[in-house]
C-alpha cells in the first residue's frame, strides 16, 4: 500500500544575513508514513523536528527555504505546490496541533467560531449543519456540554480544554494527517495522560496518521508505532519503536534512554557531555562525535551514511560498519 | 534523630479575593491549606502536585515571600516569622533558591562574576579578592571553570546557566536550597547531568534540597521522601522507595499511572482518574479529591479524613485506610 506521506532528502535551510550565513536545519531527513501510522520524532532543541514538520505544510518563515528533496503526500509533492493550492490541503487532509492552545486559540472569537472555521472555508457547511458539526467535534474530543461550551471564549477553558478544542478544529476537516508538535507540554501529568488517551482513541476511530514531536521519550513509548530519533538536522536512528527502546543502535540514542530517570531506580543517570550543537556551526564529520563516548578516529573527518539493520533500524553510525553487510 | 533543618507546621495561607471596585474580600482561595512536614539535615524532600496544588505558594512561604496566615516555619529550631535585622540576614543566607527557567531568573546585563557575588557582597564583608576567589570555587562546584567568570548569560546554553544559578545559590553558607521546577525547562540529555550533579552536591556538601516538580520519575530520582501535594494538602507522604513501591491515597495512584512509561512494553493502564483539578476557589466538601476519586464512598464528601500513619513510615490522608 502507498504510504500516507513520504519525505525523502528533505534540505531545508534558513538564509540570514543577505544569504550569507546558511543554517542547514534539516539536512537530508527521509521518512514515510503510513495509514493510522503514528511516528514520533525525537529530539532536542535545535535538532530540526519543528523546521520537519513547517516543511511539510509549507509553513516557513520568511528566511527558510526547502533547497532540496520531496515530501509526496497521497501521491502529490507539496515542495512543489503554491501556498493557494497547499491552501486546500491543510486544515483539511493536513492538520497541526502546535504546542501552546492559548497562542493557536483566537481570544477575540468564540470556541463555535474557531472550530467551525475549516468546516466553513473546506466543506462550504452553513447554518444548521455547521452547528451540529461542532457540537460532533466538541463531543469527539470529550467537552462536556458542547452546545453551551461552544458559546465560550478561550480564556473561560481550562489549558487541558484549551489543547482538546485544538484538537477538535484539527479534526475538523477529516484529516488524513495530523502533525502534533509537542502537544502536551504545558498540560498537567493527569490531563496529559487524558490527552494522549483521547488522542489514540481517535486515532483507532478515524485511522488517521500521526507524527508526534516530542523530546519525551515516555509519550513515544506510549504513543507511537515509529521513531525517529533528530540530531543536528539528520535523522541519526530510525526504528520500530520496540527495537529502538531494546536494542538501540546510535549511541546518541543510548544515551538518551540512560539519561531518563526511571521510577523506582536511585542509579545515577548516564549523562551526556556537553551541549546539544549550534545548528549554525556544526562539527565536521559526524556532529555527535565530539559528545560520543564510543567515537572512532574516522568520526572526527567522514559523516557516517544510513546504515540498514536486519530489524527494520536505520541509523548513521559508523560504528555499526561491520555489522551491516554491504550491498 | 537529628534535629531538622526546617520544620513546617499546620502552615497556611489564604489569598482574598476581591469583586469590583473597593470590593469586599468576597471570597478566599486557600492555596495552602495545613501543611506540616520536615526536612533532615543532607535530606532532599520532594513536594510533588499538579499545577494549582500549592507547592509554589508552600516555597514562597519558606523563601519569606509571602507571609502565611496561619502555622509555623522553624528553621533550625528557630520560628522565622518574627525574624528581622541581622537573624534575617542570617536566614536568608542559609536559604537559596533556584528557579525554574535559568533564562530569566539570571539578569542579562550582569556578568557571571557578578552574578555569583552579589550574596557574597550584601552577605559577608570579603575583600574583593576574596570574592573573586570564592566565585571561582563553587564555579568550579558546578562544573564549570573559573574563566567563565566574565562572560554575559546569554553565551551559555541553558543547562550552564542552570550551573550559573546553582553557583549563586551556593556561594554562601548554604545549608537549604529550594529548587523549583529546576530542569523542566533544560533539554532532556542536559537534565541527567543537573541532576547528577545537585545528588554530587548534596553528597560533598551535605546541602538539604526541597525540591519541587510534577514529573513523578525526577523528583523520585532525587528525594529521600516525597510528599504529594493535592489543593493546598499534603495527601500522602512516605519514603521515596515506599511510595514508589506502594502508593495508597487513590491520587497518588493516579499519578501514578498517567506517568509515562518508560518502555513501550510496560504500557500503563489509562483512564485512571477523570476531570480536573477543582477550582481552589471552591473547594469540594470532605476530602479534595472525592470528585475524581475512583474508590470515593458515601463518607468522603462529608468528613474531610486526616493524616494517618500508613505503613513504610510515611503518611497518607483517605478513609480508606
Amino acid at each position: 500500500m502507498a504510504p500516507v506521506l513520504e519525505v525523502s532528502g528533505l534540505q531545508t535551510h534558513f538564509f540570514t544575513f543577505g544569504g550569507a550565513r546558511v543554517v542547514k536545519a534539516v539536512d537530508g531527513v527521509s521518512f514515510s508514513l503510513g495509514d493510522g501510522e503514528t511516528l514520533g520524532l525525537v529530539g532536542e532543541s535545535g535538532s530540526g523536528k519543528t523546521t520537519t514538520c513547517l516543511s511539510i505544510v509549507g509553513l516557513l518563515p520568511r528566511a527558510a527555504r526547502i533547497v532540496g528533496g520531496r515530501v509526496v503526500f497521497e501521491g502529490e509533492d507539496l515542495t512543489r505546490m503554491s501556498q493557494r493550492e497547499l491552501r486546500r490541503i491543510r486544515g483539511r487532509r493536513i492538520a497541526v496541533i502546535l504546542q501552546d492552545p492559548m497562542a493557536s486559540l483566537n481570544p477575540l472569537f468564540t470556541i463555535f467560531r474557531q472550530v467551525a472555521e475549516p468546516a466553513f472555508f473546506h466543506q462550504q457547511m452553513r447554518g444548521r449543519t455547521l452547528r451540529a458539526r461542532v457540537q460532533h467535534l466538541l463531543k469527539a474530543v470529550r467537552i462536556p456540554s458542547p452546545e453551551w461550551r461552544m458559546r465560550n471564549y478561550p480564556h473561560q477553558m481550562s489549558g487541558g480544554m484549551r489543547q482538546r478544542i485544538v484538537g477538535a478544529i484539527a479534526l475538523a476537516g477529516g484529516p488524513k494527517l495530523v502533525i502534533a508538535d509537542e502537544p502536551t507540554t504545558n498540560l498537567d501529568v493527569t490531563i496529559q495522560a487524558q490527552y494522549l488517551d483521547l488522542l489514540k482513541d481517535i486515532q483507532r476511530e478515524t485511522g488517521v496518521a500521526l507524527i508526534f514531536v516530542t523530546h519525551n521519550l515516555g509519550i513515544v513509548a506510549k504513543m507511537c508505532d515509529r521513531v525517529a530519533v533528530m540530531y543536528a538536522g539528520k535523522i541519526v536512528e530510525q526504528a520500530p519503536v520496540r527495537e529502538l527502546f531494546d536494542d538501540p543502535k546510535h549511541p546518541y540514542t543510548r544515551a538518551l534512554l540512560g539519561s531518563v530517570p526511571k521510577l523506582g531506580s536511585k542509579e545515577p543517570l548516564y549523562s551526556i557531555a556537553g551541549q546539544p550543537p549550534n545548528p549554525a556551526s556544526l562539527p565536521p564529520g559526524c556532529p555527535f562525535h565530539p559528545r560520543c563516548r564510543e567515537a572512532l578516529p574516522r568520526c572526527a573527518s567522514v559523516d557516517p551514511p544510513d546504515f540498514h539493520l536486519g530489524d527494520g533500524s536505520v541509523a548513521r553510525c559508523w560504528l555499526l560498519d561491520d555489522a551491516v553487510a554491504r550491498p | 534523630m537529628p534535629s531538622p533543618v526546617l520544620e513546617v507546621r499546620g502552615l497556611k495561607k489564604h489569598f482574598a479575593v476581591r469583586r469590583g471596585l473597593f470590593g469586599r474580600e468576597s471570597a478566599w482561595v486557600k492555596a495552602v491549606d495545613g501543611v506540616d512536614f520536615a526536612i533532615q539535615p543532607g535530606e532532599t524532600l520532594g513536594l510533588i502536585g499538579e499545577s494549582g496544588c500549592g507547592k509554589t505558594t508552600t516555597s514562597k512561604l519558606i523563601l519569606l515571600q509571602e507571609t502565611p496566615t496561619a502555622g509555623s516555619i522553624a528553621f533550625e529550631g528557630r520560628d522565622i516569622a518574627g525574624l528581622a535585622g541581622a537573624e534575617l540576614m542570617a536566614y536568608r543566607r542559609a536559604v537559596q533558591v533556584v528557579f525554574q527557567d535559568p533564562f530569566s531568573s539570571l539578569s542579562p546585563r550582569m556578568r557571571v562574576r557578578d552574578i555569583i557575588a552579589e550574596p557574597l557582597e550584601i552577605h559577608t564583608d570579603l575583600a574583593r579578592a576574596a570574592i573573586d576567589e570564592r566565585v571561582g570555587q563553587v564555579l568550579e562546584l558546578v562544573g564549570l571553570t573559573r574563566d567563565v567568570a566574565p562572560l554575559f548569560p546569554h553565551e551559555f546554553s541553558g543547562g550552564q546557566r542552570q550551573r550559573v544559578a546553582i553557583a549563586r545559590a551556593l556561594a554562601t553558607d548554604t545549608r537549604l536550597i529550594v529548587l523549583d521546577e529546576p530542569v523542566s525547562a533544560l533539554d532532556v540529555s542536559v537534565r541527567a547531568q543537573i541532576i547528577n550533579q545537585l545528588e554530587h552536591l548534596q553528597r560533598t556538601l551535605g546541602v538539604s534540597y526541597l525540591f519541587i516538580g510534577h514529573d513523578l520519575a525526577t523528583v523520585a530520582h532525587i528525594s529521600h521522601r516525597i510528599a504529594v501535594m493535592y489543593l493546598g494538602k499534603i495527601v500522602e507522604s512516605a519514603d521515596s522507595d515506599a511510595l514508589c513501591t506502594r502508593p495508597m491515597h487513590p491520587y497518588t495512584k493516579a499519578l501514578f499511572a498517567a506517568a509515562l512509561p518508560s518502555h513501550p512494553g510496560d504500557r500503563t493502564e489509562s483512564g485512571t482518574i477523570v476531570g480536573e483539578i477543582p477550582s481552589p476557589l471552591s473547594l469540594p466538601t470532605g476530602c479534595r479529591f472525592h470528585p475524581r476519586c475512583p474508590s470515593a464512598m458515601p463518607v468522603c464528601s462529608e468528613v474531610e479524613p486526616s493524616l494517618q500513619r500508613r505503613e513504610g513510615a510515611g503518611q497518607v490522608a483517605c478513609h480508606l485506610y
